[in-house]
Protein backbone atom coordinates (compact mmCIF):
# COMPACT_ATOMS: atom_id res chain seq x y z
CA UNK A 1 0.00 0.00 0.00
CA UNK A 2 1.03 3.56 -1.13
CA UNK A 3 1.36 6.63 1.47
CA UNK A 4 -2.12 7.78 0.98
CA UNK A 5 -1.60 11.33 -1.69
CA UNK A 6 -3.06 13.46 1.51
CA UNK A 7 -0.60 13.50 3.71
CA UNK A 8 2.40 14.45 0.94
CA UNK A 9 4.00 17.45 1.48
CA UNK A 10 3.66 21.18 0.64
CA UNK A 11 6.10 21.62 -2.62
CA UNK A 12 5.96 25.66 -2.17
CA UNK A 13 5.43 27.69 1.85
CA UNK A 14 3.43 30.26 0.81
CA UNK A 15 4.64 33.43 2.13
CA UNK A 16 1.23 34.25 4.23
CA UNK A 17 -1.54 31.57 5.40
CA UNK A 18 -3.35 33.90 7.64
CA UNK A 19 -5.78 36.65 6.30
CA UNK A 20 -4.54 40.52 6.71
CA UNK A 21 -8.18 41.61 7.82
CA UNK A 22 -11.04 40.13 8.84
CA UNK A 23 -13.77 38.18 6.42
CA UNK A 24 -10.60 38.37 4.12
CA UNK A 25 -10.10 34.16 2.21
CA UNK A 26 -6.64 33.00 0.85
CA UNK A 27 -7.48 31.16 -2.71
CA UNK A 28 -4.64 29.20 -4.27
CA UNK A 29 -4.23 29.52 -8.24
CA UNK A 30 -2.61 27.08 -10.31
CA UNK A 31 -0.33 25.42 -11.39
CA UNK A 32 -2.61 23.26 -12.83
CA UNK A 33 -5.08 26.50 -14.18
CA UNK A 34 -5.32 27.17 -17.75
CA UNK A 35 -4.90 30.58 -17.59
CA UNK A 36 -1.51 30.02 -15.59
CA UNK A 37 -0.12 28.31 -19.07
CA UNK A 38 0.57 25.28 -16.69
CA UNK A 39 3.19 26.16 -14.48
CA UNK A 40 2.40 29.17 -12.27
CA UNK A 41 1.18 29.15 -8.81
CA UNK A 42 -0.37 32.22 -7.23
CA UNK A 43 -1.31 32.26 -3.30
CA UNK A 44 -4.29 34.84 -3.28
CA UNK A 45 -5.94 37.30 -0.67
CA UNK A 46 -8.73 37.95 -1.42
CA UNK A 47 -11.40 40.84 0.35
CA UNK A 48 -14.23 39.87 -1.75
CA UNK A 49 -13.19 39.80 -5.16
CA UNK A 50 -10.77 42.21 -4.71
CA UNK A 51 -6.91 40.63 -4.60
CA UNK A 52 -5.13 42.19 -1.72
CA UNK A 53 -1.62 40.58 -1.69
CA UNK A 54 -0.10 37.53 -3.76
CA UNK A 55 2.78 35.26 -3.71
CA UNK A 56 3.78 33.54 -7.22
CA UNK A 57 5.47 30.72 -7.01
CA UNK A 58 7.26 29.41 -10.07
CA UNK A 59 9.20 25.98 -10.77
CA UNK A 60 7.36 23.47 -11.55
CA UNK A 61 9.16 23.36 -15.28
CA UNK A 62 12.81 23.75 -13.60
CA UNK A 63 15.18 20.90 -15.13
CA UNK A 64 18.69 21.65 -14.44
CA UNK A 65 19.17 23.85 -17.56
CA UNK A 66 22.51 25.44 -15.89
CA UNK A 67 23.57 22.17 -14.24
CA UNK A 68 23.38 20.24 -17.28
CA UNK A 69 25.33 22.86 -19.45
CA UNK A 70 28.34 22.18 -17.56
CA UNK A 71 28.77 18.82 -18.51
CA UNK A 72 28.16 18.92 -22.10
CA UNK A 73 30.14 20.70 -25.21
CA UNK A 74 29.45 23.98 -26.60
CA UNK A 75 28.35 22.32 -29.55
CA UNK A 76 25.40 20.10 -27.57
CA UNK A 77 24.38 23.35 -25.32
CA UNK A 78 22.31 24.50 -29.07
CA UNK A 79 18.98 21.96 -28.53
CA UNK A 80 19.16 23.04 -24.78
CA UNK A 81 18.82 26.74 -25.22
CA UNK A 82 16.43 26.72 -27.99
CA UNK A 83 14.17 24.89 -25.07
CA UNK A 84 14.14 28.31 -22.82
CA UNK A 85 11.62 30.67 -24.82
CA UNK A 86 9.79 28.04 -26.70
CA UNK A 87 7.84 30.72 -28.70
CA UNK A 88 10.77 31.98 -30.29
CA UNK A 89 13.82 29.59 -29.78
CA UNK A 90 15.48 30.93 -32.90
CA UNK A 91 16.69 34.19 -30.24
CA UNK A 92 17.58 32.05 -28.27
CA UNK A 93 19.72 30.01 -29.79
CA UNK A 94 21.61 33.20 -31.97
CA UNK A 95 22.15 35.01 -28.31
CA UNK A 96 23.85 31.87 -27.03
CA UNK A 97 26.09 31.67 -29.86
CA UNK A 98 27.07 35.23 -30.46
CA UNK A 99 28.58 35.23 -26.34
CA UNK A 100 30.47 31.80 -27.41
CA UNK A 101 31.74 33.82 -30.43
CA UNK A 102 32.65 36.64 -28.37
CA UNK A 103 34.46 34.72 -26.13
CA UNK A 104 36.36 32.81 -29.01
CA UNK A 105 36.73 36.01 -30.62
CA UNK A 106 35.07 35.67 -33.98
CA UNK A 107 33.04 37.40 -36.08
CA UNK A 108 30.20 35.90 -38.12
CA UNK A 109 29.94 36.08 -41.91
CA UNK A 110 27.45 39.14 -43.58
CA UNK A 111 25.13 36.43 -44.38
CA UNK A 112 25.24 35.21 -40.75
CA UNK A 113 24.43 37.88 -39.43
CA UNK A 114 21.83 39.52 -41.68
CA UNK A 115 19.96 36.07 -41.62
CA UNK A 116 20.17 36.02 -37.89
CA UNK A 117 18.68 39.43 -37.64
CA UNK A 118 15.65 38.63 -40.31
CA UNK A 119 14.77 35.12 -38.36
CA UNK A 120 14.96 36.83 -34.69
CA UNK A 121 12.84 39.25 -36.23
CA UNK A 122 10.60 36.48 -37.38
CA UNK A 123 10.82 34.70 -34.34
CA UNK A 124 9.79 37.91 -32.49
CA UNK A 125 6.42 38.03 -34.48
CA UNK A 126 5.30 34.53 -33.79
CA UNK A 127 6.14 35.00 -30.21
CA UNK A 128 4.36 38.16 -30.05
CA UNK A 129 1.54 36.24 -32.15
CA UNK A 130 1.07 33.71 -29.29
CA UNK A 131 1.03 36.09 -26.83
CA UNK A 132 -1.74 37.83 -27.83
CA UNK A 133 -3.50 35.29 -29.23
CA UNK A 134 -3.77 33.60 -25.69
CA UNK A 135 -4.34 36.84 -24.00
CA UNK A 136 -6.98 37.31 -26.00
CA UNK A 137 -8.54 33.59 -25.80
CA UNK A 138 -8.37 33.83 -22.17
CA UNK A 139 -10.66 36.67 -22.67
CA UNK A 140 -13.09 34.82 -24.69
CA UNK A 141 -12.30 36.35 -28.64
CA UNK A 142 -11.60 33.42 -30.06
CA UNK A 143 -11.83 34.65 -33.74
CA UNK A 144 -9.01 37.14 -33.19
CA UNK A 145 -6.89 34.15 -31.46
CA UNK A 146 -7.27 32.02 -34.60
CA UNK A 147 -6.77 34.66 -36.66
CA UNK A 148 -3.35 34.99 -35.22
CA UNK A 149 -2.61 31.96 -34.67
CA UNK A 150 -3.56 30.52 -38.41
CA UNK A 151 -0.45 33.15 -38.95
CA UNK A 152 1.62 31.85 -36.40
CA UNK A 153 1.60 28.52 -38.18
CA UNK A 154 2.42 29.57 -41.41
CA UNK A 155 5.22 31.00 -39.92
CA UNK A 156 5.68 27.63 -37.82
CA UNK A 157 5.52 25.56 -41.24
CA UNK A 158 7.62 28.08 -43.17
CA UNK A 159 10.35 27.87 -40.02
CA UNK A 160 10.01 24.03 -40.72
CA UNK A 161 10.71 24.50 -44.33
CA UNK A 162 13.86 26.09 -43.41
CA UNK A 163 15.42 24.06 -40.22
CA UNK A 164 13.32 21.15 -40.33
CA UNK A 165 11.50 21.31 -36.66
CA UNK A 166 8.46 23.33 -36.30
CA UNK A 167 9.37 24.89 -32.85
CA UNK A 168 12.58 23.75 -31.09
CA UNK A 169 14.87 24.46 -34.17
CA UNK A 170 18.63 23.98 -33.41
CA UNK A 171 19.51 26.15 -36.39
CA UNK A 172 22.04 28.18 -34.69
CA UNK A 173 25.91 27.36 -34.97
CA UNK A 174 28.76 28.91 -32.80
CA UNK A 175 29.91 30.51 -36.07
CA UNK A 176 26.89 30.87 -37.99
CA UNK A 177 24.22 28.59 -39.27
CA UNK A 178 23.27 25.32 -39.72
CA UNK A 179 22.53 26.00 -43.65
CA UNK A 180 21.49 28.46 -45.97
CA UNK A 181 17.91 29.11 -47.31
CA UNK A 182 16.30 26.60 -49.55
CA UNK A 183 15.12 27.50 -52.60
CA UNK A 184 12.14 30.12 -52.80
CA UNK A 185 11.94 30.31 -48.91
CA UNK A 186 12.03 33.98 -48.96
CA UNK A 187 9.18 34.71 -51.95
CA UNK A 188 7.21 32.94 -49.52
CA UNK A 189 8.30 34.98 -46.73
CA UNK A 190 6.92 37.95 -48.54
CA UNK A 191 3.72 36.10 -48.87
CA UNK A 192 3.31 35.38 -45.47
CA UNK A 193 4.27 38.85 -43.99
CA UNK A 194 1.47 39.98 -46.40
CA UNK A 195 -1.31 37.79 -45.21
CA UNK A 196 0.03 39.12 -41.66
CA UNK A 197 -0.71 42.48 -42.53
CA UNK A 198 -4.33 41.74 -43.41
CA UNK A 199 -4.86 39.45 -39.95
CA UNK A 200 -3.82 41.80 -37.77
CA UNK A 201 -5.83 44.42 -39.28
CA UNK A 202 -8.79 42.48 -38.67
CA UNK A 203 -7.52 41.96 -35.09
CA UNK A 204 -7.10 45.99 -34.33
CA UNK A 205 -10.89 45.93 -35.88
CA UNK A 206 -11.89 43.77 -33.48
CA UNK A 207 -10.46 44.24 -30.53
CA UNK A 208 -8.82 47.85 -30.13
CA UNK A 209 -12.16 49.98 -30.07
CA UNK A 210 -14.19 47.07 -28.67
CA UNK A 211 -16.02 48.02 -25.34
CA UNK A 212 -15.36 44.71 -23.72
CA UNK A 213 -11.77 44.57 -24.20
CA UNK A 214 -11.31 48.12 -23.42
CA UNK A 215 -12.99 47.70 -20.24
CA UNK A 216 -11.07 44.59 -18.98
CA UNK A 217 -7.44 46.06 -20.15
CA UNK A 218 -7.25 49.71 -19.46
CA UNK A 219 -6.10 50.49 -16.13
CA UNK A 220 -5.63 47.75 -15.08
CA UNK A 221 -2.33 45.76 -13.93
CA UNK A 222 -0.49 49.19 -14.10
CA UNK A 223 3.08 49.86 -13.78
CA UNK A 224 4.89 53.24 -13.80
CA UNK A 225 8.27 53.67 -15.33
CA UNK A 226 10.04 54.00 -12.28
CA UNK A 227 8.34 51.05 -10.72
CA UNK A 228 9.50 48.93 -13.80
CA UNK A 229 12.84 49.47 -13.91
CA UNK A 230 13.44 48.85 -9.71
CA UNK A 231 11.27 45.62 -10.83
CA UNK A 232 13.82 44.80 -13.19
CA UNK A 233 11.21 45.06 -16.01
CA UNK A 234 12.29 45.67 -19.66
CA UNK A 235 11.19 44.55 -23.43
CA UNK A 236 7.27 45.26 -23.80
CA UNK A 237 6.41 45.79 -20.58
CA UNK A 238 8.65 48.17 -20.02
CA UNK A 239 7.63 49.44 -23.13
CA UNK A 240 4.45 50.39 -22.22
CA UNK A 241 5.11 52.52 -19.59
CA UNK A 242 6.94 54.61 -22.26
CA UNK A 243 10.74 54.27 -21.96
CA UNK A 244 11.69 53.59 -25.52
CA UNK A 245 14.34 51.19 -24.16
CA UNK A 246 15.23 48.86 -26.51
CA UNK A 247 18.42 46.69 -26.95
CA UNK A 248 18.02 47.01 -30.49
CA UNK A 249 18.57 50.55 -30.53
CA UNK A 250 20.47 51.43 -27.44
CA UNK A 251 23.43 48.82 -27.68
CA UNK A 252 22.71 47.61 -31.34
CA UNK A 253 24.15 44.04 -32.12
CA UNK A 254 24.02 41.90 -35.52
CA UNK A 255 22.30 44.01 -38.22
CA UNK A 256 19.83 46.44 -35.82
CA UNK A 257 22.20 49.73 -36.76
CA UNK A 258 21.64 49.47 -40.13
CA UNK A 259 18.01 48.97 -39.81
CA UNK A 260 15.37 51.63 -39.78
CA UNK A 261 12.37 50.94 -37.02
CA UNK A 262 10.35 52.64 -34.98
CA UNK A 263 10.86 51.35 -30.58
CA UNK A 264 6.59 51.78 -30.07
CA UNK A 265 5.85 52.85 -26.72
CA UNK A 266 2.43 52.94 -24.51
CA UNK A 267 1.28 55.94 -22.11
CA UNK A 268 -0.13 54.47 -19.42
CA UNK A 269 1.99 50.42 -18.76
CA UNK A 270 -1.61 48.65 -18.37
CA UNK A 271 -2.85 45.75 -20.02
CA UNK A 272 -4.06 47.40 -23.47
CA UNK A 273 -0.57 49.48 -23.83
CA UNK A 274 0.98 45.73 -23.41
CA UNK A 275 -1.29 44.95 -26.02
CA UNK A 276 -0.68 47.66 -27.93
CA UNK A 277 3.11 47.70 -28.30
CA UNK A 278 3.60 44.17 -28.89
CA UNK A 279 0.97 44.96 -31.89
CA UNK A 280 3.03 47.71 -33.08
CA UNK A 281 6.22 46.21 -32.59
CA UNK A 282 4.91 42.96 -35.20
CA UNK A 283 4.30 46.12 -37.64
CA UNK A 284 8.32 46.99 -37.07
CA UNK A 285 9.28 43.46 -36.95
CA UNK A 286 7.99 43.28 -40.50
CA UNK A 287 9.16 46.40 -41.74
CA UNK A 288 13.03 45.17 -40.75
CA UNK A 289 12.39 41.87 -42.06
CA UNK A 290 11.65 43.51 -45.42
CA UNK A 291 14.51 45.41 -45.43
CA UNK A 292 16.72 42.53 -44.42
CA UNK A 293 15.24 41.13 -47.21
CA UNK A 294 16.71 43.49 -49.69
CA UNK A 295 20.26 43.92 -48.09
CA UNK A 296 20.70 39.93 -47.38
CA UNK A 297 24.24 39.39 -48.90
CA UNK A 298 25.41 36.54 -50.92
CA UNK A 299 28.30 34.64 -49.60
CA UNK A 300 29.44 32.00 -46.79
CA UNK A 301 27.60 31.00 -44.04
CA UNK A 302 29.93 29.85 -41.92
CA UNK A 303 33.64 31.76 -40.25
CA UNK A 304 36.29 29.49 -41.54
CA UNK A 305 37.53 28.48 -38.64
CA UNK A 306 38.61 25.09 -37.32
CA UNK A 307 37.79 25.45 -33.51
CA UNK A 308 34.17 26.01 -34.39
CA UNK A 309 32.74 25.42 -37.49
CA UNK A 310 32.35 21.24 -39.16
CA UNK A 311 34.10 20.43 -41.75
CA UNK A 312 32.16 19.64 -45.40
CA UNK A 313 31.22 16.25 -45.28
CA UNK A 314 32.32 14.94 -48.30
CA UNK A 315 36.02 15.80 -47.04
CA UNK A 316 35.49 14.58 -43.81
CA UNK A 317 35.36 10.73 -45.44
CA UNK A 318 37.99 11.74 -48.05
CA UNK A 319 40.87 13.17 -46.34
CA UNK A 320 42.33 12.57 -42.88
CA UNK A 321 42.78 16.26 -41.21
CA UNK A 322 38.84 16.69 -41.86
CA UNK A 323 38.25 13.56 -40.10
CA UNK A 324 40.44 14.39 -37.13
CA UNK A 325 38.81 17.41 -37.45
CA UNK A 326 35.19 16.80 -36.89
CA UNK A 327 36.16 14.19 -34.48
CA UNK A 328 37.60 16.32 -31.97
CA UNK A 329 34.87 18.95 -32.39
CA UNK A 330 32.26 16.22 -31.92
CA UNK A 331 34.20 14.32 -28.94
CA UNK A 332 36.11 17.39 -27.17
CA UNK A 333 33.73 20.51 -28.66
CA UNK A 334 34.70 23.68 -29.56
CA UNK A 335 37.84 24.97 -27.61
CA UNK A 336 36.59 28.07 -26.18
CA UNK A 337 39.64 30.38 -24.20
CA UNK A 338 39.16 30.69 -20.89
CA UNK A 339 36.95 33.94 -19.87
CA UNK A 340 33.69 35.41 -19.12
CA UNK A 341 31.57 37.18 -21.04
CA UNK A 342 27.84 38.98 -20.14
CA UNK A 343 25.96 38.97 -23.82
CA UNK A 344 22.56 40.61 -23.75
CA UNK A 345 19.59 40.24 -26.59
CA UNK A 346 16.26 41.89 -26.96
CA UNK A 347 14.21 38.59 -26.65
CA UNK A 348 10.89 38.75 -27.37
CA UNK A 349 9.98 39.17 -23.85
CA UNK A 350 13.05 41.64 -22.74
CA UNK A 351 16.26 41.30 -22.04
CA UNK A 352 17.86 38.01 -22.70
CA UNK A 353 21.23 37.17 -21.41
CA UNK A 354 23.69 34.46 -20.89
CA UNK A 355 26.49 35.09 -18.50
CA UNK A 356 28.94 31.86 -19.72
CA UNK A 357 32.60 31.16 -17.92
CA UNK A 358 35.09 29.14 -19.69
CA UNK A 359 37.86 27.26 -18.19
CA UNK A 360 39.40 26.36 -21.61
CA UNK A 361 38.25 23.33 -23.44
CA UNK A 362 35.25 22.13 -25.08
CA UNK A 363 32.94 21.86 -22.30
CA UNK A 364 31.49 25.59 -20.27
CA UNK A 365 32.57 25.92 -16.52
CA UNK A 366 29.13 27.97 -16.05
CA UNK A 367 26.29 29.17 -18.41
CA UNK A 368 23.75 31.25 -16.75
CA UNK A 369 20.65 32.46 -18.59
CA UNK A 370 19.17 35.77 -17.56
CA UNK A 371 15.84 35.30 -18.66
CA UNK A 372 13.12 37.91 -18.85
CA UNK A 373 10.13 35.66 -17.88
CA UNK A 374 11.82 34.81 -14.24
CA UNK A 375 12.97 38.49 -13.41
CA UNK A 376 9.28 39.64 -14.74
CA UNK A 377 7.42 37.03 -12.61
CA UNK A 378 9.06 38.39 -9.00
CA UNK A 379 7.30 41.73 -9.63
CA UNK A 380 4.34 40.49 -10.65
CA UNK A 381 2.59 41.16 -8.10
CA UNK A 382 3.19 44.71 -8.79
CA UNK A 383 0.62 43.89 -10.91
CA UNK A 384 -1.94 41.70 -9.93
CA UNK A 385 -2.55 43.49 -6.22
CA UNK A 386 -5.12 45.85 -5.82
CA UNK A 387 -7.31 44.39 -9.01
CA UNK A 388 -9.98 42.14 -9.46
CA UNK A 389 -10.02 38.45 -9.12
CA UNK A 390 -10.54 38.03 -12.54
CA UNK A 391 -7.94 40.73 -13.67
CA UNK A 392 -5.09 38.29 -12.82
CA UNK A 393 -6.00 36.33 -16.06
CA UNK A 394 -5.63 39.23 -18.52
CA UNK A 395 -2.79 40.94 -16.21
CA UNK A 396 -0.86 37.61 -16.45
CA UNK A 397 -1.71 36.73 -19.97
CA UNK A 398 0.11 40.41 -20.89
CA UNK A 399 2.74 39.06 -19.16
CA UNK A 400 3.50 36.48 -21.28
CA UNK A 401 5.58 34.23 -18.91
CA UNK A 402 7.17 31.35 -20.61
CA UNK A 403 7.80 28.77 -18.57
CA UNK A 404 10.77 26.70 -20.28
CA UNK A 405 12.73 30.42 -19.58
CA UNK A 406 11.35 31.30 -16.13
CA UNK A 407 12.09 27.97 -14.47
CA UNK A 408 15.08 27.08 -16.77
CA UNK B 1 29.63 56.95 -24.71
CA UNK B 2 30.06 54.19 -22.18
CA UNK B 3 33.43 54.28 -22.05
CA UNK B 4 33.45 57.98 -20.34
CA UNK B 5 31.01 56.38 -17.59
CA UNK B 6 33.41 53.42 -17.46
CA UNK B 7 36.41 55.72 -16.57
CA UNK B 8 34.63 57.70 -14.33
CA UNK B 9 33.43 55.07 -12.40
CA UNK B 10 36.87 53.81 -12.38
CA UNK B 11 38.37 56.96 -11.01
CA UNK B 12 35.68 57.03 -8.53
CA UNK B 13 36.00 53.64 -6.56
CA UNK B 14 39.72 53.11 -7.89
CA UNK B 15 39.56 53.26 -3.66
CA UNK B 16 37.49 50.02 -3.14
CA UNK B 17 37.78 48.23 -6.61
CA UNK B 18 40.38 45.97 -6.36
CA UNK B 19 40.01 45.01 -10.28
CA UNK B 20 38.43 47.47 -12.58
CA UNK B 21 38.94 46.45 -16.51
CA UNK B 22 36.36 46.82 -19.46
CA UNK B 23 36.25 43.22 -21.49
CA UNK B 24 33.70 42.52 -24.26
CA UNK B 25 31.96 46.26 -23.25
CA UNK B 26 31.77 45.37 -20.17
CA UNK B 27 33.56 47.51 -17.20
CA UNK B 28 34.44 44.53 -14.82
CA UNK B 29 34.67 45.18 -10.86
CA UNK B 30 36.28 43.22 -8.48
CA UNK B 31 35.61 44.27 -4.53
CA UNK B 32 35.85 43.02 -1.19
CA UNK B 33 32.71 41.81 -0.03
CA UNK B 34 32.92 44.67 2.90
CA UNK B 35 32.73 47.24 -0.17
CA UNK B 36 30.20 45.90 -2.00
CA UNK B 37 27.21 48.28 -0.60
CA UNK B 38 29.36 51.17 -0.97
CA UNK B 39 30.22 50.61 -4.80
CA UNK B 40 26.84 49.52 -5.43
CA UNK B 41 25.29 52.93 -4.30
CA UNK B 42 27.94 54.75 -5.98
CA UNK B 43 27.22 52.45 -9.50
CA UNK B 44 23.38 53.60 -8.81
CA UNK B 45 23.05 57.19 -7.74
CA UNK B 46 25.97 58.68 -8.82
CA UNK B 47 26.27 56.77 -12.08
CA UNK B 48 22.92 55.83 -13.11
CA UNK B 49 22.91 52.07 -13.41
CA UNK B 50 19.34 51.89 -12.64
CA UNK B 51 18.53 48.93 -13.77
CA UNK B 52 19.59 45.15 -11.79
CA UNK B 53 20.28 42.47 -14.40
CA UNK B 54 20.87 39.74 -12.73
CA UNK B 55 22.88 37.79 -9.71
CA UNK B 56 24.61 34.84 -9.67
CA UNK B 57 27.50 32.59 -8.21
CA UNK B 58 30.72 30.75 -9.54
CA UNK B 59 31.72 27.58 -8.11
CA UNK B 60 35.47 27.08 -7.82
CA UNK B 61 35.93 24.34 -5.62
CA UNK B 62 39.82 24.00 -5.25
CA UNK B 63 39.91 27.77 -4.79
CA UNK B 64 39.71 29.54 -1.11
CA UNK B 65 37.48 31.68 -0.88
CA UNK B 66 35.45 29.27 -2.67
CA UNK B 67 32.70 31.10 -4.25
CA UNK B 68 32.48 34.40 -6.64
CA UNK B 69 29.36 36.13 -6.55
CA UNK B 70 28.41 38.05 -9.58
CA UNK B 71 26.06 41.23 -10.24
CA UNK B 72 25.15 43.02 -13.56
CA UNK B 73 24.00 46.19 -14.10
CA UNK B 74 22.56 48.12 -16.48
CA UNK B 75 22.45 51.58 -16.79
CA UNK B 76 19.28 52.63 -18.83
CA UNK B 77 20.76 56.21 -19.32
CA UNK B 78 24.50 55.64 -20.38
CA UNK B 79 23.50 51.78 -22.17
CA UNK B 80 26.23 50.87 -19.87
CA UNK B 81 26.77 47.41 -18.62
CA UNK B 82 28.83 46.80 -15.26
CA UNK B 83 29.30 43.39 -13.66
CA UNK B 84 30.57 43.83 -9.97
CA UNK B 85 32.13 40.02 -8.16
CA UNK B 86 33.18 39.06 -4.84
CA UNK B 87 34.80 36.38 -4.05
CA UNK B 88 33.46 34.38 0.04
CA UNK B 89 34.86 31.26 1.71
CA UNK B 90 32.66 28.27 1.72
CA UNK B 91 32.83 28.61 5.49
CA UNK B 92 30.36 31.66 5.66
CA UNK B 93 29.51 32.45 1.87
CA UNK B 94 27.61 35.56 3.12
CA UNK B 95 27.12 38.83 1.32
CA UNK B 96 24.84 42.01 1.69
CA UNK B 97 21.36 41.57 -0.31
CA UNK B 98 21.01 44.25 -2.53
CA UNK B 99 17.33 44.87 -1.68
CA UNK B 100 17.78 48.31 -0.87
CA UNK B 101 18.21 49.81 -3.96
CA UNK B 102 16.45 47.34 -5.74
CA UNK B 103 12.91 45.49 -5.96
CA UNK B 104 13.98 42.98 -8.59
CA UNK B 105 16.92 41.76 -6.26
CA UNK B 106 14.49 40.05 -3.74
CA UNK B 107 13.67 37.16 -6.20
CA UNK B 108 16.99 36.87 -7.86
CA UNK B 109 18.69 35.97 -4.73
CA UNK B 110 16.31 33.86 -3.88
CA UNK B 111 17.55 31.36 -6.76
CA UNK B 112 21.01 32.45 -6.02
CA UNK B 113 20.71 31.58 -2.56
CA UNK B 114 18.82 27.68 -3.03
CA UNK B 115 21.08 27.13 -6.24
CA UNK B 116 24.38 28.21 -4.73
CA UNK B 117 24.18 28.63 -0.67
CA UNK B 118 24.91 31.89 -0.63
CA UNK B 119 23.41 34.16 2.41
CA UNK B 120 22.14 37.36 1.54
CA UNK B 121 22.59 39.45 4.91
CA UNK B 122 19.40 41.66 5.09
CA UNK B 123 16.56 39.46 2.45
CA UNK B 124 14.05 38.47 4.92
CA UNK B 125 12.60 36.00 2.67
CA UNK B 126 15.08 33.35 0.91
CA UNK B 127 12.28 30.54 0.55
CA UNK B 128 13.17 28.22 -2.12
CA UNK B 129 12.00 29.65 -5.79
CA UNK B 130 12.61 26.72 -8.69
CA UNK B 131 13.33 24.06 -6.00
CA UNK B 132 10.68 22.37 -3.54
CA UNK B 133 10.15 22.95 0.00
CA UNK B 134 12.56 20.42 1.54
CA UNK B 135 15.29 20.19 -1.00
CA UNK B 136 18.60 19.26 0.38
CA UNK B 137 21.67 21.15 -0.47
CA UNK B 138 22.74 23.22 -3.10
CA UNK B 139 22.46 21.20 -6.96
CA UNK B 140 24.89 23.90 -9.10
CA UNK B 141 27.77 23.91 -6.61
CA UNK B 142 30.24 21.19 -8.47
CA UNK B 143 30.01 18.86 -6.02
CA UNK B 144 26.48 18.15 -5.98
CA UNK B 145 25.86 14.70 -7.53
CA UNK B 146 23.75 15.35 -10.36
CA UNK B 147 22.38 11.81 -10.27
CA UNK B 148 21.48 12.52 -7.28
CA UNK B 149 17.45 11.92 -6.74
CA UNK B 150 15.25 13.55 -3.92
CA UNK B 151 11.34 12.81 -4.60
CA UNK B 152 9.04 14.51 -3.22
CA UNK B 153 6.22 11.74 -4.11
CA UNK B 154 7.57 8.36 -2.98
CA UNK B 155 7.90 5.91 -5.80
CA UNK B 156 5.37 3.10 -5.61
CA UNK B 157 6.25 0.13 -5.41
CA UNK B 158 5.64 -2.59 -8.85
CA UNK B 159 2.85 -5.11 -8.33
CA UNK B 160 4.13 -8.35 -10.23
Amino acid sequence: MSAPLTHLPNPIRPAFDQGSTPGSVIVNIGPSHPATHGTIQIVAELSGERVLRTDVHCGYLHRGFEKECESHTWHNLIPYVDRLNYCSALINDFAYCEAVEKLMGIEITPRAKYLRTLLAEYSRIADHLTCIAAALMELGAMTAFLYLVTIRDYIYEHLADLTGARVTYSYGRIGGLAHDLPAGWLKRLGEILDEMDTFTGRVHGLVDRNRIFIDRMRNVGVLTTAEAVSYGFTGPILRSTGAPRDLRKDTPYLAYAELDFEVPVGIKGDNYDRYYVRMREIDESAHMIRQLVEMLPEGPLCVDDRRCTFPEKPLVYTEIESLINHFKLVMEGPQVPPGEVYSAHEGANGELGFYIVSVGGGVPWKVHCRSPSFVHMGGASKMLDGYQLADIVPTFGSINMIGGECDR
Amino acid sequence: MSDAVFAQVGEHLAGVAREAVVAHGTLALRVEPEHLLEVVRALKEQFGFDLFVDVTAVDWPEREPRFDVVWHFYSTRHFARVRVKTRVPFADPTVDSLVPFYGSAAFMERECHEMYGIVFRGNADLRPLLLYEGFEGHPLRKDYPKQKEQPLVPYREVKP
